[in-house]
């Protein structure tokens, strides 16, 4: 069923190593990288919006 | 009457909102799913081609990528359409969050397409056809983020954006063509690549890693478009709620 | 419908020979960059034969866009654009008037004085007119797509470098048979495929990018 017959071979890619783990990495990378940028954005735009929200009811109480 | 209120309910970002979030999760938990069947069957069952070697693996990520990049830029512009036609609020939304990861599809494309290219043709990058609309396309993707970010009033983004995205989809067929015909008249030294009878493992591979990928957009719209939501809405009631409430 | 066109047309014109600076500025801007090549390219007559339809056609691109940003700032600053979108005639009309105004003061010099930069470039007379006709026949286009560029854009700070980004990759497909119409020429293919293709863009162009531009207008100007 595995096309493979060892490891090493595996990681060769039949001399294409370079070029099929580089596309892969970058891939990976890039599908890592965007979501966390995205929930960080998020995390800190709640987190301004909330100050802001502290702020106005601070100004309307007082 | 009542079909048209339902249609507002959904398109309104205070129910779509929590909606979105809830959905994140499983679409992320298929995504991994397609994800690992794909590269199982790609990376470790499909045989070599009898062409290019193992090099033509890249093809597992190169063309789920061409096609998301492609896709998303007419699910843009189908937003855009319905956005112009009915005026809802949510599909300039829709359409702003998808684009970042629309032209980072593209740019995957392109990365993939030169590291394929290098060990096939002997160069990082060639005036192939598919390869130069990929790099307009991109172009395109740039343009309307360009111009939806130089916008400041909201409903003037969306809706410039819109139309750019409009002419956009007119124009790609226009393009595609025009480049097409260069290359053919220059007779550069374009390779048919992928025209080797693919094996059936090596299909399912790429339509579960096209699977993948779509998933994965689906996910990554979702996170942007709530954090939008919450940055355009946010003297809304709903936005005050959600924030009180302590919800993330 | 031919009058409200005509009106416009003549109007801008007018506005334009006020400023006849500005016409003669994208000319010598045309004129300056295709000059450039040879002094970076070098001057091998052979390479610059290859060299020229592109150039020119890079060059004209770049040369018709310097004045996009113009094309309805002035009008929009004065207010004269607001009552243009709420006459009772409709505003694709206007556009196609001042589209047809721009190619006049900015795509027909480009075609006078190119035949001449071809000299440089060491084109045969053939080739020359072919060049000439191209550029005759394609510039219209580039004022069509052009003006919604302008329109989409209208009042932004830094309107002027985000025209190009929206308005460069649109402008590819003139810029294929127009340069491929003059190059098919050089080789002696015959360029009349890729002028009939140009003049397809260019009514395709007229005919949509008003209304295009008309809609981004209105966008604007909510």
């Amino acid at each position: 069923m595995i096309h493979w017959a060892s490891f090493s071979d595996f990681i060769a890619m039949g001399g294409y190593g370079f070029y099929v783990w580089s596309s892969f990495g970058a891939t990976a990378l890039i599908m890592a990288i965007e979501p966390i940028i995205a929930s960080r954005n998020h995390k800190t735009t709640i987190a301004r919006l909330k100050r802001q929200i502290r702020a106005e009811n601070r100004n309307t109480t007082e | 009457m009542k079909d048209r209120f339902n249609l507002y309910r959904f398109a309104s970002p205070a129910t779509f909102y929590p909606l979105a979030g809830a959905m994140i999760p499983y679409f992320v938990a298929v995504s991994v799913v397609f994800g690992l069947a794909g590269l199982w069957l790609g990376m470790l069952v499909a045989p070599t081609d009898f062409q290019q070697g193992e090099g033509y693996r890249i093809i597992f990520i190169h063309v789920p990528a061409s096609w998301m990049s492609m896709f998303i830029y007419l699910v843009m512009a189908f937003w855009a359409a319905i956005g112009l036609a009915f005026n809802t609020r949510l599909s300039g939304m829709m359409a702003q969050a998808l684009a970042p990861t629309g032209a980072l599809m593209a740019f995957l494309s392109l990365l993939t397409g030169a590291l394929w290219g290098k060990p096939m043709w002997g160069a990082w990058w060639v005036w192939d056809a598919r390869l130069t609309s990929e790099l307009i396309l991109l172009f395109l993707y740039i343009g309307y983020m360009a111009l939806t970010a130089a916008i400041d009033d909201n409903r003037r983004s969306d809706k410039a954006g819109a139309l750019l995205l409009l002419v956009g989809v007119v124009n790609i067929p226009i393009i595609y063509f025009s480049v097409k015909w260069w290359n053919t008249l220059h007779q550069g030294s374009s390779v048919n690549l992928a025209k080797s009878s693919m094996a059936t493992t090596m299909l399912w591979g790429m339509l579960l890693m096209a699977m993948c990928f779509w998933m994965y957009s689906i996910a990554i719209a979702f996170m942007r478009v709530r954090t939008i939501m919450l940055e355009r809405e946010r003297n809304t009631e709903w936005v005050k709620a959600v924030l009180t409430g302590g919800e993330k | 419908m031919f009058k409200i066109i005509t009106a416009v047309i003549g109007r801008d014109l007018k506005l334009a020979m006020r400023r006849q600076a500005d016409i003669v500025s994208a000319l010598f801007f045309f004129i300056i960059v295709v000059s450039l090549f040879p002094l970076g390219i070098g001057p091998e007559p052979d390479l610059l034969r290859k060299l020229a339809p592109g150039v020119l056609w890079v060059a004209a691109l770049l040369a018709t866009m310097l004045s996009l940003p113009r094309l309805f700032a002035d009008d929009h600053r004065d207010g004269t654009l607001e009552q243009l979108a709420l006459a009772p005639h409709p505003l694709g009309l206007v556009v196609t008037g001042k589209v047809i105004a721009h190619w006049l003061v900015s795509g027909l010099p480009l075609a006078l004085v190119a035949p001449v930069l071809g000299i440089q470039f060491d084109l045969s007379a053939d080739a020359l007119i072919v060049l000439t006709f191209a550029i005759l026949i394609g510039t219209p286009a580039l004022s069509g797509i052009g003006a919604i560029g302008a329109a989409l854009t209208l009042g932004l700070r830094g309107g002027g470098v985000l025209v190009s980004l929206l308005v460069l990759p649109l402008y590819i497909p003139v810029l294929i048979f127009g340069a491929g119409a003059v190059d098919a020429t050089v080789t002696g293919l015959g360029g009349e495929g890729h002028l009939s293709l140009l003049a397809a863009l260019t009514f395709a162009s007229l005919g949509f990018a008003p209304w295009a531009t008309a809609a981004a207008l209105k966008i604007a100007l909510e």
